[in-house]
């Protein structure tokens, strides 16, 4: 089973948000390895260890990536790709067809990922290379089982369940409930050091620089609003309750 | 020259859904004079649906009528809209950012090598660029974006742009499409319902939230029952979706769902930053926990210091009383 996760590292889910020179600032931040795609992951290591196979990890990203892709080789992951983007800023467009270039020539019979990154929040790119790629997807899936050229999965659809069946190769990407994450052993961490790890920049994938034009952009962000602390309600427990209701319906005006 | 806006719509239970109208009138608030709304509506009883929002000021509706369209499949479903793109030729795509905007827009962004703009909470049509924004971080932060060029494609999150009105004296050209058989490499087998009856935590006005605090699945009972009275929906922390209390798919949060409703009240919620980043822009916000000093009461518009199963049930009753 040749499989190939799509990962990215993000901020740590705890971190304050800071803006500082228009740009989000990341002194002192600590990075993970993006929590959706820690699962797919966790998915990819196991089917490989049922079905046999290798488990490769991609990501577009900067250099510091380096340290999520080498927690998830020690995770038990065979093999890293870094695809440099340093300098470039890419768009979901031009992720997944860089993502494209790179895998054109790789026949995966599974492609993981994760739901969305919790920087970005989009959810577009793994979806978008299924459909560049020609082979189907099942997104947000809380369960995977692989069987000879097809797989069986659970999506949920707004809390609804869904079991789908695929002919692989498919894309899916991860949601949470697919499995608990590994922690990376010792002895993983040791052996992550000699796995192969293979670094590109986007010009060795051959693609166009027009093809990489970002087709959105950013053009300002802010934080939002503070939130001031409101009322802690007093008295007897039936009269805050009932304090509560009024304000709502003749303060707030919402109910 | 006139663009073209292709708004997917979407139902549930056999009604458009509300989100539906957000992204039409997200559409309407993109456009120009002189630009075309048109719609695509796609599944079983297109044309019940189509006369529904008619009156909301589409110009043109695409139906596909297929019983292969329900449930949504990302494949029966592109294959329909396909041929609808192929005919309507828009200029821009937009959707709600629910389970199949997330799911079907990505796939005609890429089809159409357009950029695409996910979980748009607001629009400013007034410059010399239509600007969008949107939530990173999961609310931490929002950022304002644009194209660099056309098609557009854009998916609105439930709740934030306002629904249009109807408008009278329009009536649209409805114009029926056929659907193209594709040979498919995905089948729905069954679909579990676990939400059937109950408001979708997305579109919710009101949620009602629980945390660490409910100590079971039980738990959740008085917390459903309290959103059951106001029509709302139950919700989550990481924390008890951890501990087991309830399913993830309930989890707010920034990994989980973010949610933007008019009312949220957090039961036994401590209010982990994770947790805030989910919820925190919600209008107001309410906040019951034993513990005066939980972080939770930093964020509310107003707090009662006490224990959950005190102080539900009382609550339950009450909005009972007045809404009655």
């Amino acid at each position: 089973m040749n499989i190939y996760v799509l990962m990215k590292q993000t901020f740590d889910t705890e971190e304050k948000i800071a803006i500082r020179d228009g740009e989000i600032s990341d002194d002192g931040v600590k990075y993970v390895i993006n929590p959706y795609d820690e699962y797919a992951v966790e998915e990819a290591i196991r089917i490989r260890d049922d079905h046999g196979g290798s488990v490769t990890l991609v990501t577009i990203g900067p250099e510091r990536s380096t340290d999520a892709l080498r927690t998830a080789l020690a995770m038990g992951a065979d093999e890293a790709v870094l695809i440099s983007d340093e300098g470039v800023q890419l768009d979901e467009y031009a992720a997944a067809r860089a993502l494209q270039a790179y895998l054109a020539d790789k026949a995966p019979d599974l492609i993981l990922g994760g739901n969305f990154s919790v920087d970005n929040g989009a959810g577009q790119v793994a979806i978008r290379l299924a459909q560049l790629l020609d082979i189907p997807h099942v997104g947000s899936i809380t369960k995977l089982e692989v069987s000879a050229g097809k797989a069986a999965a659970r999506r949920d659809a707004e809390g609804d369940e869904e079991i789908v069946e695929v002919t692989l190769p498919a894309l899916f990407t991860a949601q949470q409930g697919l499995n608990e994450p590994r922690y990376p052993s010792l002895p993983g961490i040791m052996k992550a050091k000699k796995k192969p790890f293979a670094r590109l920049s986007l010009d060795e994938l051959g693609i166009a620089a027009e093809e990489l034009a970002p087709k959105t952009v950013r053009k300002e962000l802010n934080l939002p609003p503070a939130r001031k602390a409101g009322r802690i309600l007093e008295g007897e427990l039936h009269d805050r309750v009932a304090q509560l209701v009024d304000l709502l319906r003749n303060e707030a005006k919402v109910i | 020259m006139s663009r073209t806006f292709l708004v997917i719509a979407e139902n549930r239970g056999g009604k458009l859904r509300q989100v539906t109208l957000e992204a039409l009138n997200a559409a309407k608030m993109s456009a120009s004079e002189g630009d075309l709304i048109a719609a695509a509506i796609m599944g079983g009883n297109t044309r019940t649906l189509a006369a529904e929002l008619s009156g909301f000021g589409a110009d043109k509706i695409y139906t596909v009528e297929h019983p292969q369209l329900e449930p949504y499949n990302p494949e029966t479903w592109f294959a329909a809209v396909r041929q609808i793109i192929e005919s309507a030729k828009p200029d821009a795509v937009y959707a709600g950012h629910t389970a199949i905007g997330k799911d079907l827009l990505p796939m005609i962004a890429a089809y159409l090598k357009a950029g695409q703009i996910s979980d748009v909470v607001a629009i400013d049509n007034s410059g010399a660029e239509t600007v969008f924004v949107r939530p990173i971080y999961a609310g931490k932060a929002f950022e304002k974006k644009s194209f660099t060029r056309s098609p557009w494609v854009v998916t609105v999150r439930p709740n934030n742009i306002p629904a249009g009105e109807p408008v009278s004296g329009k009536t649209p050209e409805v114009i029926p499409v056929e659907y193209p058989n594709p040979s498919l490499r995905s089948v729905i087998k069954d679909v579990v319902s676990k939400t059937s009856g109950k408001v979708d935590l997305s579109e919710a006005k009101i949620i009602v939230s629980g945390g660490r605090g409910v100590k079971s699945a039980d738990g959740f009972k008085p917390l459903q029952e309290m959103a059951d009275v106001l029509g709302g929906a139950v919700g989550a922390s990481r924390g008890a979706c951890d501990a087991g209390y309830c399913d993830y798919s309930l989890q707010i949060g920034q990994t989980g769902k973010v949610v933007t409703p008019e009312i949220y009240i957090a039961c036994g919620i401590s209010g982990a930053i994770q947790h805030l980043a989910g919820m925190s822009q919600s209008r107001v916000i309410i906040a019951i926990n034993k513990d005066p000093e939980a972080p939770i009461f930093k964020v509310a518009d107003y707090g009662i210091v006490g224990d959950l199963f005190e102080v539900v049930p009382l609550l339950t009753d009450e909005f009972q009383r007045v809404l009655q």
